[in-house]
C-alpha cells in the first residue's frame, strides 16, 4: 500500500450521504489534484462516524482534527489551509457548547471520551470497500488463529468464558448458544446473520454492516468452524441497499483472497455466505420468523422448542446471532476472553452501541461499556437535551421496550437492570423525549407500530393489541374513562402471557411502562380531559386571558355547548367540563384573548 | 387490485426470472422482489404467473405478498413520496409533515395522486435519525423538513 502523510476520511454512511458527503468526497480529490497533493493525502470513504447530528463528518488523521457540517463549497480551503498549510479550518472544528471553544481534535470530544468502540472499532477508520484495510487492522487474524490452531469446543469456550450475550434484543449467551449448535448432529448446519434491524430509530447494525462488512463476515465463518456450519446466509433488509452493496464487495474480496470459499488458509475448513432479503416485516427479527422467511414463506414465528439450534433453516440446526454480536466476535478471539470480560457489569459483559436519537443535541451512534448511568449517556455524550428543555422520558428498546424517567438516570445500564427497570435493552435504540411529548401519544405510536407488524398468526397479538390500540386512541381523543387506564392494564398482562412469540410478549410494555411512570398523565386525560403536555389535539385546553378579555361576548354567542360564562364588558370564563374543544371562540375573538394550551 | 393484462414479453421477463432462480419456491421472496423491480409492482396477473412457474398456489404467492410490506399492489407514482415513521422522526414532527402532505396532494397513505405523479407512504426508520424527520421522494432524501416547506418541495417537482 501506498505510504501517505494524511489521510482524509469522510463519512460515507446514509446520514451523511444525505447530506451530500459524495460531492465533498468528489471536490477533496479535485482540489487534491489541483494542488499535486496526490501522493501526500489521500481520501478515504469510511462507515459511520457517530456523530450524526453534525454531519457531514471529514475527519483528518493522523492529526484527529474534526470538522464537522461540511459543506461542498468547504472541501477547497479544508485542503488548501489543513493540507498544504499545516492550518486548521477554524470555523469548521466542533464547537463545545457549553464553552463556546472549538475543539482541535476527537479525542477532546465529550461526545467521544466516555466510549469504548469494540463492535464499532473500525468504523470511522477503514474504508469498508477494501479489504487491505481491514486487514490492516488485524481483520481475519482471529480466523486464521482458529481454524489452523484450536479445536471449535476449545474457540467455544473462550466465547462462553468472555460472556458475551445475544445484542439483538434477547440477550441470550452466545458461547452456549454456539454450543448447542456444535452438539446437533446433522449433515448440513447454517449460521445466520440477523441483519433484518426492524426497531424504529435503532440503526446500529446497517452502521456496522456499511462500515466495517468484513467483521461480521469474519466472525461468520468463525462461527461456521466452531458449530460445524459451511454455509451462512446473511438475512438483510431490502431497504439498505449501501449495506447489501457494500457486504457483496466484501464477501467477494474474501473469496478473491481465500478467507471464504474451499479450504479457507489450508486447513480443510470451507465455508462461504449468501445474501437473503428481507421485505419489510418488523417479527421477521425473531429468528423463528426470519427462518420462515428464509424459506420463501410468511414470516410466521413457530413455537419454541425445537429451537433453530436444533431444527431450523430447512429443518437443519441452525445458529442465528444479531449483527452486532458478530461484529464483537473478532475482537473477543484477538484481545482475548478475560480482557473482554473485563468490560461491563457482573452479569452484561463488554459494550452496547446505542442509537441516540430524539430531543438530544448529539443524535448519533455510540458504544458505550455496559454499566454507564443513561445520566452519563444522555448529558454527558449526548450533550443534553435539544433547545434547553426538560428531559422527560428515554424509550428503550423500541416497540417492545419501555420509558425510563427520571429516576432511572442514574442506574447503570445492562441486560438485568432495564428489565428490572420495565423496559429492555433490545436493539439498542434510545429515543430521548422533552416535555412536549405525551407520553400516552408515544405508548399509542408504538401500539400503531405493533397492530401494523403483528402478523396475525396467534389472537392474543393480532387482536389483543388493536384493542389496545383502540382504547389509547379513544383516551388521546378526549374520550376516555378512568376504567379504561385499569382495563388497558389487564389487557396487557393478558397479552404478554399468552402471545406465540417475542413479538407479542413484549408489545404491551410501552403501555404498561407509561401507565406506570406516568400515571398521573393518564388521569389527567381521562379525568380532567387534558394534555398535559399540549399534543394531543382534542385535548387542547382553552382558557380565556382576563386581561385581554373585553367582555364582547363575541365567544359566548359562537359557542356552541354554552361553556363560556361572564357579564358584558366584564372578562369571561370558559368551563373546561363543558368545553368541547372545537375552536369556534379562538376563531371569533378578535383581541386574542383566548388562549389555548 | 388494478388489472394488468400481461403481453408476451411480460411473461417472458417473468419466466426468466424463475429460471434464474431454479423455479424454487424457497426463493419466492427473491423473485417477488426482481419481479417488482421489472413492473413496478405486483399485480394478480403476475402473480399467478409466478406461481404456475413455481408449481405453487397463488394464494400462497398471494400470501406472501400482502404479508410483506415492501411488496405492493397498486403502482406507484413517477414520484413515490415516502415519510419516515420511526420513533426519532415522530417526535420531531413527522406527523405535521405527513399531515402537510396529505392536504396539499389530496391523498391517503398508500394512495396515488389522480395524475400519476405523486405516491405517499410511510416507512419505518430509514437511519438518518440525525436529519429527522426525514422524507424521500425517489431516492432522494430530505433533512429536517418542516411542514412549511412541503409546498416548495413538491413544486420542484415539475415534470
Amino acid at each position: 500500500m501506498a505510504q501517505f502523510k494524511m489521510h482524509l476520511l469522510v463519512c460515507g454512511g446514509t446520514g451523511c450521504r444525505a447530506s451530500q458527503s459524495e460531492i465533498i468526497v468528489e471536490n477533496l480529490k479535485s482540489e487534491i489534484k489541483n494542488l499535486g497533493l496526490e501522493n501526500d493525502a489521500q481520501v478515504v470513504i469510511t462507515g459511520c462516524f457517530g456523530f450524526c447530528e453534525k454531519g457531514p463528518i471529514v475527519k483528518i488523521v493522523p492529526d484527529n482534527t474534526f470538522y464537522t457540517q461540511v459543506k461542498p463549497e468547504d472541501c477547497a480551503e479544508i485542503v488548501r489551509e489543513h493540507i498544504l498549510k499545516g492550518r486548521k479550518v477554524k470555523r469548521l472544528l466542533y464547537e463545545d457548547p457549553e464553552t463556546q471553544k472549538h475543539i482541535e481534535d476527537s479525542k477532546h470530544m465529550n461526545f467521544y471520551q466516555k466510549q469504548i468502540r469494540i463492535a464499532l472499532r473500525n468504523c470511522g477508520f477503514i474504508d469498508p470497500e477494501n479489504i487491505d484495510e481491514y486487514i490492516a487492522r488485524d481483520g481475519y487474524a482471529a480466523l486464521g488463529n482458529i481454524i489452523t490452531g484450536m479445536s471449535p469446543q476449545e474457540a467455544i469456550d473462550i466465547m462462553k468464558k468472555s460472556g458475551l450475550r445475544g445484542r439483538g434484543g434477547g440477550g441470550f449467551p452466545t458461547g452456549i448458544k454456539w454450543e448447542i449448535a456444535s452438539k446437533s448432529k446433522a449433515d448440513q448446519k447454517y449460521v445466520v446473520c440477523n441483519a433484518d434491524e426492524g426497531d424504529p430509530g435503532a440503526f446500529m447494525d446497517r452502521s456496522i454492516l456499511e462500515g466495517d462488512p468484513h467483521s461480521v463476515i469474519e466472525a461468520m465463518a468463525i462461527c461456521g468452524y466452531c458449530i460445524g456450519a459451511t454455509k451462512g446466509i446473511v438475512y438483510i433488509r431490502a431497504e439498505y441497499p449501501l449495506a447489501i452493496k457494500r457486504l457483496k464487495i466484501a464477501a467477494r474480496q474474501s473469496r478473491a483472497y481465500g478467507l471464504l470459499g474451499q479450504d479457507i488458509l489450508g486447513s480443510g475448513f470451507s465455508f462461504d455466505i449468501e445474501l437473503r432479503y428481507g421485505a419489510g416485516a418488523f417479527v421477521c427479527g425473531e429468528e423463528t420468523a426470519l427462518i420462515k422467511s428464509m424459506e420463501g414463506l410468511r414470516g410466521e414465528p413457530t413455537v419454541k422448542p425445537p429451537f433453530p439450534a436444533e431444527k431450523g433453516y430447512l429443518g437443519k440446526p441452525t445458529n442465528v446471532n444479531n449483527v452486532e454480536t458478530f461484529a464483537n466476535v473478532p475482537a473477543i478471539f484477538l484481545k482475548g476472553a478475560d480482557w473482554f470480560s473485563s468490560i461491563g457489569t457482573a452479569k452484561s459483559k463488554g459494550t452496547k452501541v446505542f442509537a441516540l436519537a430524539g430531543k438530544i443535541n448529539n443524535v448519533g451512534l455510540i458504544e458505550v461499556p455496559m454499566g454507564i448511568t443513561l445520566r452519563e449517556v444522555i448529558f454527558e455524550i449526548g450533550g443534553g437535551i435539544k433547545d434547553g428543555k426538560k428531559f422527560k422520558a428515554v424509550q428503550t428498546g423500541g416497540p417492545s421496550g419501555g420509558c425510563l424517567t427520571e429516576k432511572h438516570l442514574d442506574t447503570p445500564i445492562d441486560f438485568d437492570n432495564l428489565i428490572a427497570a420495565g423496559s429492555m435493552m433490545g436493539s439498542g435504540g434510545m429515543i430521548v423525549m422533552d416535555e412536549d411529548d405525551c407520553m400516552v401519544s408515544v405508548a399509542k405510536f408504538y401500539l400503531e407500530f405493533t397492530v401494523e407488524e403483528s402478523c396475525g398468526k396467534c389472537a392474543p397479538c393480532r387482536i389483543g393489541n388493536k384493542r389496545l390500540h383502540e382504547i389509547l386512541e379513544k383516551i388521546c381523543s378526549g374520550k376516555g374513562v378512568e376504567a379504561d387506564i385499569d382495563y388497558l392494564k389487564n389487557l396487557s398482562r393478558v397479552i404478554k402471557d399468552t402471545a406465540l412469540c417475542g413479538l407479542g410478549q413484549t408489545s404491551p410494555n410501552p403501555v404498561l411502562s407509561t401507565i406506570e411512570h406516568f400515571h398521573d398523565e393518564y388521569l389527567a386525560h381521562v379525568k380532567e380531559r387534558i394534555c398535559p403536555a399540549g399534543s394531543c389535539k382534542a385535548l387542547k385546553l382553552y382558557t380565556i386571558l382576563p386581561d385581554k378579555c373585553t367582555g364582547c361576548t363575541a365567544c359566548v354567542r359562537a359557542c356552541p355547548v354554552d361553556a363560556i360564562t361572564g357579564e358584558k364588558r366584564q372578562a369571561h370564563v370558559i368551563d373546561v367540563n363543558k368545553c368541547i374543544r372545537c375552536g369556534a371562540c379562538y376563531e371569533k375573538c378578535k383581541f386574542t384573548a383566548i388562549h389555548v394550551q | 387490485m388494478s388489472a394488468l393484462i400481461l403481453q408476451d414479453c411480460h411473461k417472458k421477463t417473468i419466466e426468466e426470472i424463475c429460471i434464474y432462480y431454479k423455479n424454487d419456491p424457497g426463493d419466492l421472496i427473491k423473485i417477488l422482489h426482481k419481479a417488482q423491480t421489472a413492473f413496478g409492482y405486483l399485480p394478480e396477473s403476475v402473480q399467478r404467473e409466478i406461481a404456475f412457474h413455481l408449481k405453487i398456489s397463488v394464494a400462497k404467492v398471494y400470501g406472501v405478498v400482502t404479508f410483506y410490506s415492501f411488496f405492493t399492489m397498486t403502482p406507484k407514482g413517477k414520484h413515490p413520496i415516502s415519510v419516515c415513521m420511526g420513533t426519532a422522526c415522530y417526535v420531531r414532527g413527522a406527523e405535521k409533515v405527513l399531515d402537510e402532505l396529505k392536504d396539499q396532494l389530496r391523498i391517503k397513505v398508500g394512495g396515488v395522486t389522480e395524475n400519476g405523479k405523486f405516491s405517499l407512504d410511510c416507512l419505518r426508520c430509514v437511519g438518518a435519525c440525525g436529519l429527522a424527520p426525514v422524507l424521500l421522494i425517489g431516492e432522494k432524501v430530505y433533512g429536517r423538513v418542516e411542514a412549511s416547506q412541503i409546498k416548495g418541495i413538491l413544486d420542484s417537482y415539475q415534470d
